[in-house]
Parts: C-alpha cells; sequence; structure tokens
C-alpha cells in the first residue's frame, strides 16, 4: 500500500545536493535552519529588551542618583550620569516593543511555529520555503529598522510602545521626529513578515499533515500554534493599516488621529487595540501549547481533556476579538460599551480555567519527573493562573477605574508575558534544544536558573501590584515628587534590586545555552521519552526531515504509560502495533490536478 | 499491506490527510486574501468612523472627483477580471496559443496567451487612469493634507463649502488618497505578477490543463482586488 502523502511541494525533490555555508545557514529555506535564526536573534532582542528594562529599573528605585555606567550614553540621554525624562519615556517605549514584537513573538511563534509544525506533522518542510526565508529576513530588517530609532536625531519613539495618538502622531508634542516614522515603518514590514510567516503554517498544518495525522491527532502545540497562526493572520494587517495611517500623519501630513484637524485619536486605540487584543493571545497561546506536551510528558500520562484543551484554545481565541474594549475602559468610551466589553472579558476566564483545570489534571496522579522543561512547565501553570486571576479582578469596570494605567497593570502583564510566555519558552528551549543542535543543556545549571528566576520573578513582580494600588502611574519617571508615593519607594527600591537579581540570574541561561551548543551532552535521540513525531528522527533533525519518504501515524501524541507500550511508557506516534492499519492516501482536486 | 491475525480488522484504515481538498498554493492564496481583507477593513472601517465622525458636511459625489472617468476605469477592471476567468478557462481546455482560426467563425479563438495579454493591459491601463486622475487631482488642488491653498479647488471650497466639503478637505483627502493609493498599489503588484508570469511561464508554454496553477492563483487575486475596487468605488466616489 502507498503511503505517500497526499500533497509534496516539488520544491522538496532538491534538497540532497550538498550546500554552501550561505545556502545553509544564511539564506536558508529550511524550516529547522529558519526557526533557529528566529531563535538567535529574537533571544537578542530579548536580551536588549532586558537592559532596557534595568535602567527604567535603576530610575524608578533610585530617581535623580547617577546611574552606574550611565556614563557610556551620550548627553541627549542621561545628564551628569542621571537618566533624563525624555530618555525614560524612550526606555518605556522600547523595553514594551522590543518585548512584545520582536523577543517574545518571533521567540513563540517565529521560532516554534517554524521548527516544531512541520517536525510534529511528518512534513518535510513548510508548504512556501521560500515566503518562510522571506518572512524571517523581514522580520530581521524591522528590528534593524527599530533599533535604528535609537540612533537618529532626537532617538527614540517616545509615545509608549502602545504609540497613543495625537502624541505618537504630531512630532510637536513628543519631540521625536524620525524614530517615530521608523517605529511605524518597522511595524508595517514587521506585519508582512507575520501574515508570511502565519499564510504558511496555516497551510502546512492544513495540507502537509502526513498520512493518519488528522487534526484530532495533532499535539496540543500544533493545535496552539495553528490557531495563533488564524489570529495572527486576521489582527496583523488591521496593525499594519492602523500603523501606515500613523505614518501618513506623521510624514504627508494627513489628519487621520489627529483631532484638532477633525481626525479621531481614540480610532488609534480601537484599531490598536482590535490587534492588540487577539496579539495578546498571540503571545500566550502557543505558549500554553508547549506546556501541555511538556507536562504530559513529565507527568507521564495522556493530557487530560484533549478535546477541552482545543476547544478552549478555539473559544479563547474567538473571544480574544471582541474583547479589545476593556483596555479603553478609561478612554471615554460609552459606559454602556464598557460593561459589554467587561461581560466578554469576563468570559474569557472560563476557557482560561478549563485549561489551567486540564494542566493541574494531568499531573493529578502522575509519575512526575521534574526536568527542567517540566520545571518551568508547572511555573508557567502556576504564575499565568496569578496573572490570569488578576486579569478577571481589573476587567471589572468598577475594578479598573482606580488600577487603570497603574503599575498593577505592569505587574499583569508581567505575570502572563514573562511568568506565562517566557516560563513557557525557559521550558520550550530545553526541549526542543537536543532536536536543534543534538546536544542538550545541562540539567543542573537549569534547575538553578529555574529557581533563582521563580523567586526573583516573583519578588520583582509581585510588589508591583501592591505600589499599584498605592497609586503609583505606570510611566512615571519619578513617583518621589508626589507625597502620596514617597512612602512606598522602599517597596521600589526592592522591585528594583530583585529586577537586577532576575536579570543576573538569566546569565546563567544564556551560558547554559551558549555552552551547550558545544560542550552539551550529546542527547540520545529521544531524550524524553516523548512520542512525538520529530523524536523519530535523529538529533539534530537532517535537511529534508523524512523525505523522501513519509512517516505514518497510529495514534494522538499523549500515549504515555498506555498498557499496550509494553515495557517502555511511552508510545510514539508513529510506531506500528500489530493492530495498527496503516492510512490509506487521499486525493487532492483544481488547478488541473 | 500486511494483515497478520491480530490486525483488527473491525476498525476501518486511517484515511490519509485529504487537507483542504485543494493544492497548498491555492489554499495560501485563500489565507493572504483573508489577511488582506482585514487590512482593507481598517482602512475602510476608519473611513466610515472618520466621515460619520465628523460635524460638518461631506464633500458632494463629483465635486471633486471625476466620476465618469472613474467609471469608465471601473468598467475596465470589470472587464480584466473577465479576461482573467477566459484566460483560465482557455488553459483549462489546453488553449496554449495567442489566436487561432476557427472554421465558421469570422472572431479568431483566443488561448492563454491572448487573454492574460488582455488582462494585463486592462490592469496596466487601469493604473495608468488612476495616475492621471492623482496628477489631474493635485493639480486642482486636491491632496492628502487638504484643499491646497490658492487653488482651483480651495476658490471653489470658498464659495460653495457644502458642495465641496470645505470644513472636511483634510479628512477627505487623507481617507481618499490612502483607501485608493493601496489598491492602486495592489494592482500594481497584481499586473507585475502576471507579467511575470506572461515571460517565465505563459510565453514558454510550462502551464497545461494538467496544472496551471499560477493562473489560478494570480486569478484568485486578481478577483479579490476587483472586488475590492468595486466597494471602494461605491463608497468614496458614489455617496
Amino acid at each position: 500500500m502507498s503511503t505517500v502523502a497526499p500533497v509534496r511541494s516539488e520544491a522538496h525533490d532538491t534538497h540532497h545536493a550538498p550546500m554552501s555555508f550561505w545556502q545553509k545557514y544564511i539564506f536558508s529555506t529550511d524550516h529547522k535552519i529558519i526557526g533557529i535564526q528566529f531563535l538567535f536573534v529574537s533571544l537578542f532582542f530579548l536580551l536588549v529588551g532586558g537592559l532596557l528594562a534595568m535602567q527604567i529599573r535603576w530610575q524608578l528605585g533610585f530617581p535623580g542618583k547617577p546611574m552606574p555606567g550611565g556614563g557610556i550614553l551620550p548627553e541627549s540621554m542621561i545628564s551628569g550620569g542621571v537618566i533624563l525624562p525624555e530618555y525614560y519615556i524612550q526606555l518605556v517605549t522600547m523595553h514594551g516593543t522590543f518585548m512584545v514584537f520582536f523577543a517574545i513573538m518571533p521567540l513563540l511563534v517565529g521560532v516554534y511555529a517554524n521548527f516544531l509544525i512541520p517536525l510534529k506533522l511528518g512534513a518535510h518542510d513548510m508548504a512556501f520555503p521560500r515566503i518562510n526565508m522571506w518572512s524571517f529576513w523581514l522580520a530581521l530588517l524591522a528590528g534593524l529598522i527599530m533599533v535604528a530609532g535609537f540612533f537618529v536625531p532626537d532617538g527614540a519613539p517616545r509615545a509608549g510602545w502602545t504609540m497613543y495618538a495625537p502624541l505618537s502622531a504630531r512630532p510637536d508634542l513628543s519631540g521625536a521626529t524620525y524614530s517615530q516614522q521608523l517605529w511605524s515603518i518597522s511595524i508595517v514590514v514587521l506585519g508582512l513578515s507575520s501574515v508570511m510567516g502565519s499564510v504558511n503554517y496555516i497551510t502546512t498544518i492544513i495540507n502537509h499533515r502526513a498520512p493518519g495525522m488528522s487534526f484530532f491527532r495533532m499535539p496540543l502545540s500544533v493545535w496552539s500554534l495553528f490557531i495563533t497562526a488564524i489570529l495572527a493572520v486576521l489582527a496583523l494587517p488591521v496593525l499594519q493599516g492602523a500603523a501606515i495611517m500613523l505614518l501618513f500623519d506623521q510624514t504627508i501630513g494627513t489628519h487621520f488621529f489627529d483631532p484638532v484637524a477633525g481626525g479621531q485619536a481614540l480610532l488609534w486605540q480601537h484599531l490598536f487595540w482590535f490587534f492588540g487584543h487577539p496579539e495578546v493571545y498571540i503571545l500566550i497561546l502557543p505558549a500554553m501549547g508547549m506546556v501541555s506536551d511538556i507536562v504530559a510528558n513529565g507527568s507521564r500520562k495522556p493530557i487530560f481533556g484533549y478535546y477541552s484543551m482545543v476547544f478552549a484554545m478555539i473559544g479563547i481565541a474567538f473571544l480574544g476579538w471582541i474583547v479589545w474594549g476593556h483596555h479603553m475602559f478609561m478612554s471615554g468610551m460609552n459606559p454602556t460599551l464598557g460593561s459589554t466589553f467587561m461581560v466578554s472579558t469576563l468570559l474569557i476566564a472560563v476557557p482560561s480555567a478549563v485549561k489551567v483545570f486540564n494542566w493541574l489534571g494531568t499531573m493529578w496522579r502522575g509519575n512526575l519527573h521534574l526536568h527542567v522543561p517540566m520545571l518551568n512547565a508547572i511555573g508557567f501553570v502556576s504564575m499565568f493562573t496569578i496573572g490570569g486571576l488578576s486579569g478577571i479582578f481589573m476587567a471589572a469596570t468598577p475594578v479598573d477605574i482606580p488600577i487603570h494605567d497603574t503599575q498593577f497593570i505592569v505587574a499583569h502583564i508581567h505575570y502572563v508575558l514573562f511568568g506565562g510566555s517566557l516560563f513557557a519558552l525557559f521550558a520550550a528551549i530545553p526541549f526542543w534544544y537536543p532536536k536543534m543542535f543534538g546536544r542538550l543543556m545541562d540539567e543542573r545549571i537549569g534547575k538553578i536558573h529555574f529557581w533563582l528566576t521563580f523567586i526573583t520573578y516573583n519578588l520583582t513582580f509581585f510588589p508591583m501590584h501592591i505600589i499599584g494600588m498605592g497609586g503609583q502611574m505606570r510611566r512615571i519617571y519619578d513617583p518621589t515628587i508626589y507625597d502620596f508615593l514617597k512612602p512606598q519607594q522602599p517597596m521600589n527600591e526592592f522591585i528594583s534590586y530583585s529586577a537586577f537579581a532576575l536579570f543576573a540570574v538569566q546569565f546563567l541561561f544564556m551560558f547554559n545555552f551558549l555552552w551547550s551548543l558545544k560542550k552539551g551532552k550529546v542527547a540520545p535521540q529521544n531524550p524524553w521519552n516523548d512520542n512525538g513525531l520529530e523524536w523519530s528522527l535523529p538529533n539534530p533533525a537532517p535537511h529534508g526531515n523524512w523525505a523522501p519518504k513519509t512517516p505514518n501515524v497510529y495514534r494522538g501524541p499523549y500515549e504515555f504509560s498506555a498498557p499496550e507500550a509494553g515495557d517502555a511508557d511511552f508510545l510514539p506516534q508513529t510506531k506500528k502495533l500489530p493492530t495498527d492499519r496503516d492510512p490509506v492516501p487521499a486525493s487532492i482536486s483544481g488547478g488541473g490536478h | 499491506m500486511q494483515t497478520s491475525a491480530t490486525t483488527d480488522t473491525m476498525r476501518p484504515p486511517y484515511p490519509a490527510e485529504s487537507g483542504a481538498g485543494v493544492y497548498s498554493n491555492k489554499l495560501g492564496m485563500w489565507v493572504f486574501l483573508a489577511s488582506d481583507v482585514m487590512f482593507f477593513t481598517a482602512l475602510i472601517g476608519s473611513y466610515v468612523i472618520l466621515r460619520f465622525g465628523m460635524t460638518e458636511p461631506w464633500a458632494k459625489p463629483g465635486a471633486v472627483l471625476n466620476v465618469p472617468l472613474t467609471g469608465i476605469n471601473t468598467f475596465l477592471l470589470i472587464c480584466s477580471s473577465v479576461s482573467m476567468v477566459k484566460a483560465y478557462a482557455a488553459i483549462a481546455d489546453g488553449k496554449k496559443y495567442f489566436l487561432r482560426k476557427v472554421a465558421g467563425q469570422t472572431l479568431q479563438d483566443g488561448g492563454l496567451k491572448f487573454w492574460l495579454l488582455i488582462t494585463i493591459i486592462c490592469g496596466a491601463g487601469f493604473v495608468g487612469v488612476q495616475v492621471f486622475e492623482y496628477i489631474k487631482l493635485v493639480g486642482h488642488g486636491f491632496t492628502p493634507t487638504g484643499y491646497r491653498e490658492g487653488s482651483v479647488l480651495a476658490e471653489h471650497a470658498l464659495a460653495d463649502p457644502v458642495k465641496y466639503g470645505a470644513g472636511v478637505a483634510g479628512m477627505y483627502g487623507s481617507t481618499f488618497f490612502t483607501m485608493t493609493g493601496f489598491h492602486g498599489f495592489h494592482v500594481t503588484c497584481g499586473v507585475v505578477s502576471m507579467l511575470y508570469l506572461y515571460f517565465t511561464k505563459v510565453l514558454p508554454e510550462k502551464y497545461s490543463p494538467q496544472d496551471y496553477r499560477g493562473i489560478e492563483v494570480i486569478g484568485l487575486y486578481w478577483h479579490f482586488v476587483d472586488l475590492v475596487w468595486i466597494i471602494l468605488f461605491t463608497i468614496v466616489y458614489l455617496i
């Protein structure tokens, strides 16, 4: 019986020719190399974003005191070692921009959608390998354009990462001309890259699954990336459209967002958050998916409630489109509309809670293997729960009124983005590291890194809830100028010390990551005893994956401790038991086929 | 297939995945078009909100814009959609040629090379007319920032503020040029892609009734761009 998959692009037929360094590592169309390119670039941006955060923390903890090492920065940013207000707002803006658009989003989607989708589906590569390559290079270009903002006259953008108009639209208000335009251009380029990537992911997942890999046999990581790609394909163009209008306001003198000439400042907020809220789920759904895979693996049990996990993600994605107004309760929006957005926002707690309870149900009475990915995955579940709960809390309009635009919001976003997405990445990076580089990351350093990060992270962000409740504003330059904030200053100092420790701990991770590239323990083929298709390949996976063959899939991805497995406590998706029958091939139509 | 005694024959064999039932290029184009819909939704939605948020009356249809000229241009674009369908039908029937005589008919029968060329010409013609329209409009004083001071339009607007929407000129210019400009950009991309296909695939006769995916995919895009224009023409020029 034929086991040829239904759709195979002709592009894969050339893969065995020897390739030059440039073809192999720079202008590569191999989804694994593109994923690794994304990994290095976005880890770099993560570091840059972290450095900016440290400067913010210095200013908040020790306002008016000279910053150590501040002398290397030019006079336009720092005066006598003290961070200037106009530099501080640049720091806040660029920290948010880098972390959201160039660190977390490419780390989750750029790296793991590229790397995992074909490997976990049994495909030879993405549906459109060349478009995939362009997606990476455009993302890098967008990042460089954004970085360039620091080096133009007047420095980096100053309107906050949300770029609220008219501040962002009018240079006379923001004080920065070129970098504001560069921000808009960069976002348009990044949107293009994201759309190109997502078209690829969606097409690959729909059309390039191996025989037997039905939708409901896909691992939850692939499901989450699929749903994320659908969100990205529909949300990013809205931001692109808004950024283009903003760019025209900044350059050719249109008046979309300038109320003086009849434009609407609130329109920017609506467009931004219409993109922005699906974006929130773009930043968390892949983390949820990968954590689901890792939690099942670390518990040696099938994931609890596979179907409910999938439908919860679909529910979150759908509800994500109708909640954007909860970012704008205080913007002068009609209060009745606010109530509607409040209800839809509270509803999201339901599918989110389904997921949390399913993770707990998976771990419940499991044979827990607390390896580094599993530890970080548990960290994700617990921290995401706290971030989610404060999210429900804030979604109530009466509560939002006092805590809007305070450090409480900062605490919330960091509990879901750092505690959520980044912990999931600290789980995912060591988990799939052997598949990328053929070596394991050091287990002991990994565990130390997890515990130190977990502690310092909580010491950093939990007190922000308290000072936020105390009224400290979100982007305030110097909290000590207000008498009512002065008593909180010791807490601010404490947060800063914790943040410096948190940042320092990340060098452990950096060291572990780089050191293990060359010196790590050589990984066995299936180091985590996982069921996924990717572990049926050698480490690192060869170019073309299984080509020219295609693996057959006989079951879902979570058959841990299944009775049929015999002595092993796992049952790979590709393993054919005597009772299994081979899938039958299917055909396609259209275009002359 | 091996069938041993232990095979569970009561269970039907698992079907291999047929995916969407269409080839990936076409599926990818559909997904991209969904994304493009959202892009134009952002622009058109903003236009609607901005226009109806205005306290002063919008310019009357035809006061500033040359509706008959754009009407003809719209017809040109619709014609190009028809010729695109003809090109698609031609290659599906295996007609790779330009023109061929058919016994008993006065008109020659067009093949893929003919109909795709017609589509390219109509598309390029549309862009050309739009560029001409832009030059005329800017000459009259209609710019993205409003009516240029001292221009013909600015004088008209002073004389008849209601008809020319004097109070909304800035927003009128902003929305008009952004929406039609990005549509024009999409048409240009389509024409460039079709030219590329024409020289690399159509003239060397690479397409056959067995595989003409490029034509089908570019055709999808082309019809989409046409559809967007019909919406834009209605809401920007006619109402």
